[in-house]
């Protein structure tokens, strides 16, 4: 029973830092109307970026997020400018090529700077384990849920307390109707670009501080990431956070009961299912028409 | 290379306009490749050169099969690698069980390959193919990845990340080459052949029609599932197929080899560099991307920097040439000829703006309405 | 027994009840004309009768069989055809390879044959004659005008000789000119023994071309009649006008 319990507990800790990943991609979905498979690129560069950060600067890993972030905004906002808005017929197509092509960039710009070696953040803090309640919980893990809230709260307050968050909501919606009332789509597109890579800044300092990471650690995160939020329903921020951390959740339990082999491949199952029921996933507002 | 889509809108009609007059020239130029294809290994014979080249047909044969189901659908699948790693893994599970030993035997199980990747596509394409754009995609890609677990986890299968041999072939120095280049020939023979078949059948109409508005085609009676299933699965075959000579040809495969997820992607990428929904267009694009990507991994693979490369031409064609080779050819060859003759040819009307569902791009071409 | 009879139809979407236990019956034969409000239903009423939506209750019965849970497919096989209200054909494929798609081939074999078929595609063309498209007969559907295009649907839905079309607001947005046209061929085809069911908001177009009208209002029939009927009903004035 403390087994599920924990299973249950870590979850949700890492389930948190899924949803901060998750978040980006399906905010930038849910405006662009655009798939971004290279999300799963962006947090392993992420992670690779507060690496170096540590390793060479010997900048603390929370603080490095405050030069990453920024980085990866401006990034995503450039990369959005070259590569996304010159898509004009068949966007949604041409995108999913256009960012898995990126996604097979960084990877290999990886592969040149950081080699295939697995790499794992450390800090102080990534070794330590402390006790909560009945069980020994590693620091870390609190630390990346806690920052995964925080991030998540702010990403609440821009989205739902502030002119350009109504801005990204009103395009979510409808964007002509967007551009009737004056809104610049193409300027929102380019931020809300920014803003779904930014959160990997911070996604892949968790995700790396966790888990070792190679170059090719993106196509594990970004299938993962597709599957939230196919089962959260595409562009539902709400499921995202839920799918995030139920799948982490089920694996995890899996994991720690039956085999940590086979965790994962319940939750595709699981996804297969609810799709069979509800192909427009648990949360989806847009149903395919006619089923 | 005009034999491609658009082109048939009269043939059924001959000796009225545009097509007719193409034929022969179409008849030539597809022989010429044909000729070209069985003599190139003989006078290139350098294995190094008929590696490249038997890789360049198991994907232009691969490219071929995705745009079967894909092009004509209009459905973008990113997740055909199953059914090459469901060849790749039939093809070895059949020789080991069978003790089939290497030579031409093992070639024999390549059709049962192709079979056995189109019961997969039954499961799969009754999941994915109930939902559509973006979510089709994505499920494609979620699908794929459930496979390469698979493949990964049941070991009493697939031997896990130790992978599985196949047959070792007994032919030795120049002529290693030329057994598996001449039986993908074969393959991607039957495959432009179904694929034009296809596209000049009511069935294939039926596809196309599905690409630009699937309600509308219920509507009329198409029964989409069905249409849309039975072309999957076509798809599947061949690609499943290739998987199986691919298989034989490496000698050993491993979950990430079988079901490779930058597989998924090459095969998508040359049928829209050449032309998506176009016959000759996959072939061309694996003419021009496979012998490139070889030779990237060959040279630079060890620094990564060949995924650089790739991607940044990747990134060059689809912003570039978004339609496609094929079709921009076409129209600069029908543009050329309508100003030669001298017709007097209406202008092609500008792109209506799509008073049609908002799932529908533009049309590709206005060839054809310059042609009328 | 009428040829169409929907009874009890009902249907929400989320919150909202865009049918609510309406019934309609359209007699064999007829031009029978649906008008009313924005918003009454209409709409959802053709896509519960062709298949495009199930209805939540509620029976629709065509020639005295249930069809309530087929599919468009099905229901189109059985011979009613519909157009919609903003048109909806095959903008990448030429019109002649649109008037293609809606005929019928039996068996796989068949289906595997080429599209072009000889008498199928004389009777393409005897169609695009009667809807006066076959100078475009070539063109992409995408470059036909509004107008243009609701033609091409209406000619590929006769295509399979259906004894029962359904017209989506056939003359919105097309002009006078074209109208008339579109008249004429309503009434030909009526002739030859095909019913309809229009919804139109142009009352001039449907009091000159029905010779019977119902009028729905939230998700109900409110009234029925001839149209000299409904044009006199006050309740029907009230509809339109109150809200």
């Amino acid at each position: 029973m403390s087994l599920v319990l924990q299973g249950i507990v870590t979850g949700i800790l890492t389930g948190g830092v899924y949803a901060l990943m998750a978040a980006g991609l399906t905010l930038i979905f849910g405006v662009m109307d655009i798939i971004n498979i290279a999300q799963g690129a962006f947090v392993i560069l992420g992670a690779y970026l507060s690496y170096w950060l540590s390793v060479h600067l010997h900048i603390d890993l929370f603080l490095g997020l405050f030069i990453t972030i920024p980085v990866m905004f401006v990034l995503g906002v450039i990369l959005e400018w070259l590569l996304i808005r010159p898509l004009k017929r068949d966007r949604t197509q041409l995108s999913i090529l256009v960012t898995y092509a990126l996604a097979i960039i960084i990877e290999g710009l990886l592969y040149f700077f950081f080699s295939a070696d697995n790499v794992k953040l450390f800090a102080w803090y990534t070794t330590q384990s402390i006790p909560v309640g009945p069980f020994y919980l590693p620091l870390i893990y609190l630390l990346a849920f806690a920052l995964s809230v925080v991030l998540l709260a702010a990403l609440y307050v821009l989205l739902y307390r502030t002119k350009f968050g109504r801005s990204v909501r009103a395009t979510t919606q409808n964007r002509a109707a967007a551009l009737l009332i004056g809104i610049d789509v193409e300027r929102v597109a380019a931020l809300t670009f920014g803003v779904g890579v930014a959160l990997t800044a911070a996604g892949g300092m968790a995700y790396g501080a966790t888990t070792p990471f190679t170059p090719n650690s993106h196509y594990d995160l970004i299938s993962r990431l597709l599957v939230i939020i196919i089962f959260a329903g595409m562009g539902s921020l709400g499921g995202a956070l839920i799918a995030s951390v139920g799948m982490l959740v089920i694996e995890n339990v899996t994991s720690l009961l039956w085999s940590p082999v086979w965790a994962s491949t319940v939750f595709y199952v699981l996804l297969v299912i609810i799709l069979l029921v509800r192909p427009q996933g648990l949360f989806g507002k847009f149903a395919t028409r006619n089923q | 290379m005009a034999t491609v889509a658009h082109t048939q809108t009269s043939a059924g009609q001959p000796g009225r306009s545009g097509a007719g007059r193409w034929k022969p020239f179409q008849i030539v130029f597809w022989l010429a490749c044909l000729i070209a294809a069985i003599v190139f290994p003989l006078v290139f014979s350098s294995p190094a050169i008929t590696t490249i080249a038997f890789f360049t047909l198991v994907f232009a044969a691969a490219g071929t099969a995705w745009n079967i189901f894909c092009g004509y659908s209009g459905y973008i699948a990113l997740g055909h690698a199953v059914f090459f790693g469901s060849g790749c893994y039939t093809i070895a599970i059949l020789c080991a069980h069978w003790h089939i030993a290497g030579g031409w035997l093992p070639f024999a199980v390549v059709p049962l390959a192709g079979v056995a990747a189109a019961i997969v596509a039954v499961p799969f394409g009754v999941v994915a193919l109930r939902t559509r754009r973006h979510t089709f995609v994505v499920i494609t890609i979620a699908i794929f990845f459930i496979f390469q677990l698979l493949a990964y986890n049941l070991r009493g299968i697939t031997a896990g990340s130790s992978g599985l041999e196949l047959p070792i072939p007994p032919w030795s120095g120049y002529v290693f080459n030329l057994p598996f280049y001449y039986v993908i020939l074969v393959i991607l023979i039957l495959a432009v052949v179904t694929s034009w078949f296809v596209r000049h059948s009511k069935y294939g109409l039926e596809l196309l029609a599905i690409r630009d508005d699937e309600d509308r085609a219920r509507g009329l009676g198409v029964r989409t599932g069905l249409v849309k299933l039975s072309a999957f699965m076509l798809s599947a075959f061949f690609v499943g197929m290739c998987g199986a000579v691919w298989a034989y040809f490496v000698e050993s495969i491993y979950p990430n080899t079988a079901f490779d997820a930058q597989f998924d992607v090459l095969i998508a990428l040359m049928a829209f560099l050449g032309g998506l929904g176009t016959i000759a267009g996959p072939l061309l694009g694996a003419l021009i991307l496979q012998p490139v990507t070889q030779y990237l991994t060959i040279s630079i693979g060890q620094s990564g920097l060949n995924l650089v490369v790739e991607g940044v031409i990747f990134l060059a064609v689809i912003l570039l040439l978004p339609q496609g080779i094929v079709p921009a050819v076409r129209e600069l060859i029908f543009r050329r000829f309508a100003r030669r003759d001298a017709m007097p040819v209406a202008p092609a009307p500008p792109a209506p703006a799509a008073v049609a569902p908002a799932t529908e791009p533009n049309p590709p071409d206005s060839v054809a309405a310059e042609r009328s | 027994m009428s040829l169409l009879q929907a009874t009890d139809i009902s249907k929400a979407f989320g919150g909202i009840q865009a049918l609510n236990a309406c019934s309609i019956a359209v007699e064999q034969g007829s031009i029978t004309g649906l008008i009313g409000p924005n918003g009454s239903g209409k709409t959802t009423l053709f896509n519960v009768i062709t298949g495009y939506e199930r209805p939540d209750t509620g029976t629709v019965q065509f020639k005295g069989a249930d069809i309530s849970k087929y599919g468009p497919d099905r229901i189109f096989g059985l011979g009613i055809g519909r157009t919609f209200q903003l048109t909806r054909i095959f903008p990448r494929l030429t019109v002649t390879e649109n008037m293609h798609v809606a005929i019928k081939r039996k068996g796989l074999a068949s289906l595997l044959g080429r599209w072009s078929a000889s008498s199928e595609h004389d009777r393409a063309l005897q169609l695009l004659q009667f809807v006066g498209l076959t100078h475009l007969k070539d063109a992409p559907a995408g470059s036909l005008s509004y107008g243009q295009r609701k033609l091409l649907e209406l000619a590929f839905i006769l295509v399979a000789e259906p004894q029962m079309v359904l017209l989506d607001e056939p003359a919105g947005g097309i002009n006078p000119t074209l109208i008339g046209q579109l008249v004429e061929r309503i009434r030909e085809l009526n002739r030859q023994g095909m019913t309809f069911l229009i919804v139109e908001h142009n009352m001039e177009f449907v009091m000159g071309l029905c010779n019977r009208v119902m009028v729905m209002h939230r998700g109900a029939k409110l009234a029925e009649g001839t149209p000299e009927d409904v044009r006199a009903n006050p309740a029907v004035l009230e509809a339109y006008l109150g809200d």
